[in-house]
């Protein structure tokens, strides 16, 4: 592990400022992403999770501050025509947080979207991936035909993941990719991105309130807190004395939800958590 | 992509370059391109850079498989790509033969029958099912009509019920803020009345009776037509986009769940407000129209205007104001029905949304023309 953070980082985000009228988001936000781990963004309601991965994706645009995916420039401050460029956008796939599938495509159609824009393969190839994809995530091929709009909540999560994957994207971008699924699918989405994740050597981002999808997945965590970010190893989080972060972490389902994990509560620190662990 | 060299064995291919999804379509070329040896073993090596990915995978796996399909062995030396692990997990191979077998066994006698049978039946089944859907869509209307009527007259005992608030957002939206271009089209229609009127009972030497054409027309007819049609691709849309949106985001679901009724809170104060909205803007038109006929007629035929307000007080009768006005409402009922039916009609997509909104405003212009027709009909016979 220790060798892999002296890879340079594959997102950078520096000094991102984030502020809708009086509101201010993000103050200052720094993030680095290093190759083939799994970071986890947390935070409270409206801390801004959702508007932080937006930004680096290049889909909202912060009053301040700079994003590099790849070495390349995303964000780049005072330039607002600067984008990801094309061949950037191709090497990650996003999940958005209510699927966000094209809702006139059958499920197979949306899965093969990126594929026909940027892949040049047959037909039938094409097809044969996308019920790969479908498979991964544990679709029955018959949802293939489907219509979203035909699909339960929980399927949606899927065919969105099943989309995202489509490209074999080396970055993948994941907006609370288990809410809205039961325990069961929840733990076999962890084992399947851990197993991509491992196999493929994938790099993913996501932001999640599922504390046993954070334990058991994240090598790294970005906790925004007072518009900035903290970010470091889940020990170092789970160490970390900001109040925040101790309730977060410290709650019922926290404790847990480690305990779970087979990971102890820091030693040495002054919580009243501390006394519900290991017992 | 590939390095292919002969051995006594068999094959020896080795994997180069990037196989990843990028290149996908030069991975499944390069596959495609092997020319397969009669016996013997395919040995596959991975000299790739980075891991392969799962699309090189699954194409690598079907390579797998013609090879075995051709009485070859399959072998890898070093270690197999893990991805193919992936790949054979989740999407087993088939025996390639199985499809081809399935599409084969389809036509049978049977279903040739049924095809032929087919032929024949299919501009009649056609007919039946838009006869079935146009019965179901008039069915739809006519309770969505009751709705309304109910709501209404719950609104009449219960005045709050009626929602003023909301009326008077939709009147605003659909009347006063269709001013402008109703004003402007009413106007420039009947300056084209009076021009093609003029040219023509000039041979008469009766360029008078243009004040004649030009007021009856427009007051009878042009006014309110128009009027219904523009309101009908203005409002008619918004009404079928507007709660064809709140449908696909739930929120009518929402309502409903609240026990709150959607027609009374979404349809009842859009059609009244339209009912209102049209008469008014039927009158603007009206003035606009007259407005343009008489600044044409002083300027092409030389009527100077108070004569041009003489010749029309002698040439309409009581009731042709009123012969155009009262079409108004009518029009309106059936307009902001037929968008509020239309959106409320949407299912799952947003193709739908685009699909019934376009539906709306031509019903929508449709009735309203039908309606007119009507009312011709209906206006001779009772000498109105």
């Amino acid at each position: 592990m220790s060798g892999l953070y002296a890879m340079a980082p594959v997102i950078s985000a520096r000094g991102i400022v984030n502020r809708f009228g009086t509101q201010v988001v993000h103050n200052g936000v720094d993030l680095d992403v290093y190759p083939g781990e799994v970071f986890g963004i947390v935070g409270g309601s409206g801390s801004g999770k959702s508007v932080l991965l937006r930004t680096l994706l290049g889909l909202q645009r912060p009053r301040a501050g700079e994003v590099w995916i790849d070495g390349r420039t995303v964000v780049a401050e005072g330039d607002p025509a600067a984008t990801a460029p094309r061949e950037v956008k191709r090497r990650y796939g996003v999940t958005f947080q209510h699927g966000a599938l094209f809702s006139s495509l059958t499920v197979r159609q949306n899965i093969e979207v990126p594929m026909i824009e940027h892949l040049g393969l047959s037909p039938a190839a094409r097809r044969r991936l996308a019920d790969l994809r479908l498979a991964l995530v544990g679709l029955p091929l018959a949802a293939g035909d489907k219509y979203p709009a035909q699909l339960s909540g929980g399927m949606v999560k899927r065919a969105a993941l099943a989309r995202a994957l489509a490209l074999d994207p080396p970055l993948l971008f994941l907006d609370e990719p288990t809410s809205g699924l039961d325990p069961i699918a929840a733990t076999g989405f962890d084992q399947l991105l851990l197993e991509l994740q491992r196999q493929l050597g994938l790099t993913v981002v996501m932001i999640t309130h599922d504390l046993d999808t954070l334990f058991g997945t994240c090598n790294r965590l970005g906790v925004l807190v007072d518009g900035k970010m903290v970010s470091g190893t889940v020990d170092e989080i789970l160490a970390n004395p900001h109040p925040w972060i101790q309730e977060y972490f410290g709650g019922l389902r926290g404790r847990a939800a480690l305990a779970g994990s087979g990971r102890q509560w820091p030693a040495g620190l002054r919580t009243s958590a501390q006394a519900g662990i290991g017992g | 992509m590939l390095r292919a060299e002969s051995s006594p064995g068999g094959l020896l291919l080795q994997l180069e370059g990037a196989w990843q999804a990028p290149a996908a379509a030069s991975v499944e070329a390069a596959l495609r391109a092997v020319v397969l040896p009669a016996a013997g073993t395919v040995t596959l090596e991975s000299l790739a850079e980075g891991p392969l990915d799962l699309a090189a995978a699954s194409l690598l796996q079907v390579f797998e498989q013609r090879c075995r399909d051709a009485g070859l062995a399959v072998a890898w030396q070093g270690v197999r790509p893990p991805a193919l692990g992936i790949v054979d997990r989740y999407q087993p191979l088939k025996p390639l033969e199985a499809p081809a077998d399935a599409l084969r066994t389809l036509p049978t006698t049977d279903s040739l029958a049924t095809v032929r049978h087919h032929r024949y039946a299919l501009p009649a089944e056609a007919l039946g099912r838009r006869t079935l859907e146009s019965w179901r869509g008039l069915r739809q209307a006519m309770v969505l009509l009751g709705r309304i009527v109910v709501a209404f007259g719950r609104g009449v005992v219960q005045p709050s019920r009626l929602r003023g608030t909301s009326v008077a957002r939709h009147v605003y939206e659909t009347g006063v803020q269709a001013i402008p271009i109703v004003s402007l089209i009413a106007f420039l229609i009947a300056v084209i009345v009076a021009y093609i009127g003029a040219q023509q009972l000039r041979n008469f030497g009766g360029e008078i009776f243009v004040v004649d054409l030009i007021t009856l027309s427009v007051l009878r007819e042009l006014a309110v037509l128009l009027t219904a049609i523009i309101v009908a691709g203005r409002s008619g849309s918004a009404f079928a986009a507007e709660l064809g949106a709140m449908r696909l985001n739930e929120e009518v679901d929402a309502l409903e769940a609240m026990g709150l009724e959607p027609v009374e809170v979404l349809v009842l104060p859009r059609v009244l407000a339209l009912v209102i909205a049209l008469p008014l803007l039927t009158i603007v038109a009206d003035f606009m129209g007259l407005a343009g006929g008489a600044v044409l007629s002083w300027s092409l035929v030389d009527i100077p205007f108070n004569q041009f307000l003489t010749r029309m007080d002698e040439s309409i009768a009581p009731t042709t104001f009123w012969a155009g006005l009262l079409k108004a409402p009518v029009f309106a009922l059936l307009i902001a029905l037929v968008g509020t039916l239309r959106g409320l009609q949407v299912r799952g997509s947003s193709r739908e949304l685009g699909r019934l909104t376009t539906v709306a405003v031509v019903q929508g212009i449709f009735l309203v023309i039908l309606a007119d027709a009507l009312f011709a009909v209906l206006y001779l016979e009772i000498d109105f």
